[in-house]
């Protein structure tokens, strides 16, 4: 068991408010991604909770254990906690060989020789390096240096694992075999994992759960499929999702049954149960809002597929790269991006039909930028929506 | 320190227990205190005690004081000293209390000496070293790899061992015995043999070194393809030099100016030996003859006042113009690549005036010590019959001529105690620095940004400003006496004195050697070791010591170097139990023994250049100890 709740955690430096009123709960066994981009408070965040940053005002606690309590100037040695950490740098010592290194948190534990031999090997062996154990860390190559950090970091059985931008030094073969790696790590060991990058592809290929960072705030909670379906504000929305989402410009009115949009691409109608109704939504009267679109929920047809949601469409420019396509197209002057998969050759200027799925668009109210109406989760093939 | 947004909440019995136990119980800051405690109380105090001293009236100066303060009594304060120097009476011709003339050859003629000596040196200098600097870094000029390694030994030869070997060539009957010139006949006049020509000439062949370090540091971060896009523009080579080359090496020219200027004025052991002999005062060496009379201690203290003023000043100059004291370094982005400029038609004119340089400022230095210390009779040529191995192992009773009056180097008890001496103390001020300055490096660069940071690097930085003799003033002035009641008793006469003055001095530049090499070792290093449950003194073991290694002993040999040759930072504080060699041989040179003081100086620099080689080897460098 370990269960990890933040409560409005700020943390300054000097006049410089770089976390504000964080609130995170982390389940035992969660793989909580902190996401964001740089300079968004992720790391500071990760090292409050490791210990090496002290928040002025908050409290944290493991299992209901008090580990933070700012008010009371009351901070547990990171070494108490039952945590380990791996770096973005790895910061290997240098001096050290690979065994030294996993070694080293064991021996100051005082644990036997037999006893270090044994759980150094496992790690070793864990992360597959057990043939690197007498070599320096600079004589091993980027991955093998990550794997060593890695294993360095499990070698003490932490309740709790956090991991710094761990991918982001590997090439991009590597960083694809290291999040097998790692997701395997999670599922193997069942440790609770804290895991920040600014790789959104990372977070939503391993996370349970993800944290939205933005200008030192949290912004969203969710599931990486909750988070990339229903991203909670543009910005948010923006971030997630390569190729991005499309923004459409729409207006909109509500009667707080039904809201009807109007686009480029027609008048959609939605019932008031698929909305978020706590946001800012105003009550029979036109405002300005934007349809997200993302470039997979767009199928084109070079025939008219006789479907209730067709709009003629013109091939703008077509990007072919081997396992996929990226189509621009244009409908009246709205342009937006398509994505199928293959190879797909269109014309310049092709007039194509594209069908458009309306119960898998977000809508944001303009003004505040939020979301407004919650995009299906789930669809079946084969299904209109 | 209000901090936005943030109020500090109400201070309960378990918070304050909390701070109290976050703060004692962190070992790193148990450091910090400690470290501001040390500083504090061997550079600020010793410094405002000798600010005090300035006005408080001794025994010996009560006859003096009375004139102009008729009830003064001795431990009054009074402004005498100042009044001595700046005040309306010292400039009054009249003859009402002072005369203008005292005041003149005390204050303005030694003042007047310094600043010309300082801009000679500066005029000659910055421009060798420049040159030079562009020559060996920008030029194909051939033998490069030689001339490198030849063109900073010049430096390592203690400035006044070049002095006396200057007088080894050019004295005249005014020293007692005579040098190389006269011997031959040719009549050397005092202007010539002493006084501020040979003093500029003598400093220039030593600080030419501060613009060589600089303008080829800075010239080497330069990308060549700056230039080369010149040369794509049209330019020829003096334009280039002078339109970019020029220009970007400015800022480190400027500050090699000011290191020199400020040097230069603060030099003691040249000016002594070359100018004492002719009543040729500059500051420094004023500043010594008054503070060796209690009549005039107090006003010796003032004079140290102002040689630091004049250092600081310029050094804050320095600084107030180029920004901060590193950015000139920073000039030029990623290539490295550098092609090297072909001199075509100079190039062997150029070689030979740099080998002209290495003959004056090397060659002929070593060449005349080591020459003058077989001689028998000193200038009286290389004969067979004038030479012997007296001044090295020589006993007294078979001594070939009656101006030798004791046992050759190696046989004299007085050498041995001084070789130790020096050994000791050069060895135990080297350690201590070195340690201390790993600990200024790690809190300076962990604690960057941060009140103690700052504080520690400020503090540590004011030994740097102050010239060696004004130095130990301020050491003299604190420990001469007994300090707070007795309870810190008067150190003057001790080794531990010149000890504590040699480990301070070089405070600044251990502390630099130490957060260069601190910086290297990365925060998270530290950090992993913390979260696998080290402690500060486990990390400091385990992580950092280790790592830190190699820089610790080349930082260390490098102030061994320093401390085994240094004089001006000592001479004012040396009682004959505590010689060291330079100081030795500084004495006997005085006393007409130059065969053995120039026997000593080559001791010390064979060692020099030895214990150089084996810094070198494990990374450290001679420019580093600047």
């Amino acid at each position: 068991m370990s269960k990890i709740v933040l409560s409005h955690i700020d943390k300054f430096y000097g006049d410089n408010h770089v976390l504000r009123d964080i609130n995170l709960t982390i389940e035992d066994g969660d793989f909580m991604t902190l996401l964001g981009p740089s300079g968004c408070g992720k790391t500071t965040t990760l090292r409050v909770v490791s210990g090496l940053e002290k928040p002025q005002h908050g409290t944290m606690t493991i299992d209901d254990r008090p580990i933070i309590d700012a008010e009371k100037a009351f901070y547990e040695a990171p070494s108490k906690r039952g945590l380990n950490l791996v770096f973005q740098s790895y910061a290997l010592w240098p001096h050290m060989t690979v065994f030294q290194n996993v070694a080293f948190g064991l021996k100051i534990k005082k644990m036997s020789k037999a006893e270090i031999e044994e759980t150094v090997m496992h790690a070793l062996k864990t992360m597959r390096i057990e043939e690197y154990r007498n070599r320096y860390p600079n004589e091993l190559s980027g991955g093998q240096q990550q794997r060593v950090a890695i294993a360095r970091a499990i070698a003490s059985s932490p309740k709790l694992l956090l991991l710094d931008e761990p991918l982001s030094n590997l090439d991009a073969r590597l960083r694809i075999d290291m999040r097998a790696e790692l997701k395997r790590l999670h599922k193997e060991t069942g440790t609770t994992i804290i895991y920040v990058t600014h790789d959104q592809v990372e977070a939503l290929t391993m996370s349970t759960k993800i944290a939205l960072f933005k200008e030192g705030e949290i912004s969203q909670i969710a599931t990486p499929l909750e988070l990339y379906t229903n991203p909670i504000d543009l910005q948010a929305a923006d971030f997630i999702g390569n190729p991005r989402i499309n923004f459409i410009h729409a207006t909109g009115i509500f009667d707080g049954e039904t809201f009807r949009v109007t686009s480029p691409f027609g008048t959609y109608e939605y019932k008031k149960e698929t909305m978020k109704l706590d946001e800012e939504i105003p009550l029979n009267k036109e405002f300005e809002c934007v349809l997200g679109l993302r470039p997979e929920m767009v199928d084109i047809y070079t025939e008219d597929p006789h479907h209730k949601n067709t709009v003629p469409a013109k091939v703008y420019a077509n990007q072919p790269a081997g396992s996929e396509t990226l189509i621009t197209l244009t409908v009246q002057n709205t342009e937006f991006l398509a994505i199928q998969v293959g190879l797909v050759e269109y014309d310049m200027n092709q007039d194509v039909f594209v069908v458009l799925h309306p119960g898998r668009m977000n809508v944001y109210n303009k003004e505040t930028g939020r979301l407004i109406k919650f995009a299906k989760t789930k669809h079946k093939a084969g299904v209109d929506d | 320190m209000a901090k936005k947004g943030w109020k500090r909440p109400p201070m309960t019995k378990e918070r304050f227990k909390n701070q109290f136990r976050n703060i004692v119980g962190n070992p790193f800051n148990v450091i910090v205190m400690i470290t501001l405690l040390i500083l504090f109380v061997f550079i600020v105090i010793p410094l405002l005690t000798m600010v005090q001293n300035t006005f408080v009236v001794t025994r010996g100066s009560l006859r003096f004081v009375q004139k102009l303060y008729p009830g003064a009594q001795v431990g009054d304060y009074t402004l005498y000293s100042w009044r001595y120097l700046f005040g309306p009476e010292a400039f009054d011709s009249a003859g009402r209390g002072f005369q203008y003339t005292t005041n003149y050859s005390t204050l303005f003629i030694p003042l007047i000496h310094s600043l010309t000596i300082g801009f000679f040196v500066t005029v000659i200098s910055v421009p060798l070293g420049a040159l030079m600097a562009w020559l060996m870094v920008r030029t194909d000029i051939p033998g490069k790899g030689l001339l490198s390694a030849l063109i900073l030994i010049p430096y390592m030869i203690p400035s006044w061992c070049k002095a006396l070997s200057w007088l080894t060539v050019f004295r005249n009957s005014l020293s007692g015995s005579t040098g190389v010139l006269t011997g031959l006949g040719i009549p050397i006049p005092d202007w010539l043999a002493y006084g501020p020509f040979a003093i500029i000439l003598v400093m220039t062949m030593h600080y030419y070194a501060f613009s060589y370090i600089m303008v080829s540091g800075a010239l080497r971060s330069i990308n060549s393809e700056l230039e080369e896009m010149g040369e794509i523009q049209g330019a020829n080579k003096a334009q280039i030099l002078k339109s970019i080359t020029l220009p970007l090496v400015l800022p480190s020219i400027l500050s090699a100016t000011i290191m020199t200027i400020s040097k230069s004025i603060g030099t003691y052991g040249v000016a002594a030996r070359l100018g004492n002999t002719i009543g040729y005062f500059v500051m420094a060496t004023k500043m010594k003859d008054l503070l060796g009379s209690s009549s005039t201690e107090s006003i010796g203290y003032v004079f140290s006042i102002l040689m630091i003023a004049l250092a600081a000043g310029t050094i804050v100059v320095n600084q107030k113009l180029i920004g901060t004291r590193k950015s000139y370094a920073t000039i030029g982005g990623k290539g490295t690549r550098s092609n090297l400029i072909p001199l075509g038609k100079i190039k062997y004119p150029m070689l030979v005036i740099l080998a002209i340089f290495l003959i004056i400022a090397m060659v002929m230095p070593m060449f005349f010590l080591v020459m003058e210390s077989f001689q028998i009779i000193p200038g009286a040529g290389y004969a067979p019959s004038n030479l012997s191995l007296y001044a090295w192992i020589g006993e007294v009773e078979n001594a070939p001529h009656p101006a030798f009056k004791q046992d050759g180097l190696f046989r004299n008890s007085t050498f041995y105690g001084a070789l130790w001496n020096t050994v000791k103390l050069s060895f135990i001020a080297s350690l201590v620095t070195a340690v201390f300055g790993q600990f200024f490096g790690y809190i300076t660069t962990r604690g960057r940004g941060k009140w103690y940071g700052n504080a520690v690097e400020q503090l540590i930085f004011i030994p740097y400003l102050m010239p060696g003799v004004a130095f130990s003033a301020i050491y003299l002035a604190m420990f001469g006496k007994p300090q707070f009641g007795g309870l810190i008793p008067s150190l003057y006469g001790t080794f531990l004195l010149i000890l504590i003055v040699s480990i301070v001095k070089h405070f600044p530049f251990a502390s630099r050697s130490g957060s260069s090499n601190m910086m290297q070792i990365s925060v998270e290093l530290e950090e992993a070791a913390t979260i696998n449950g080290a402690g500060f003194w486990r990390r400091i073991g385990s992580i950092v010591i280790p790592l830190a290694k190699n820089g610790f002993l080349s930082g260390f040999l490098l102030s061994f170097i320093s401390i085994a040759k240094e004089l001006d930072l000592i001479a004012i504080l040396m009682t004959p139990d505590n010689y060291t060699l330079s100081f030795l041989s500084f004495d006997y040179s005085k006393e007409a023994m130059p065969q053995v003081a120039d026997a000593i100086c080559i001791i010390i620099i064979v060692f020099i250049l030895v214990t150089n080689r084996i810094a070198d080897k494990l990374g450290g460098n001679v420019s580093k100890s600047m």
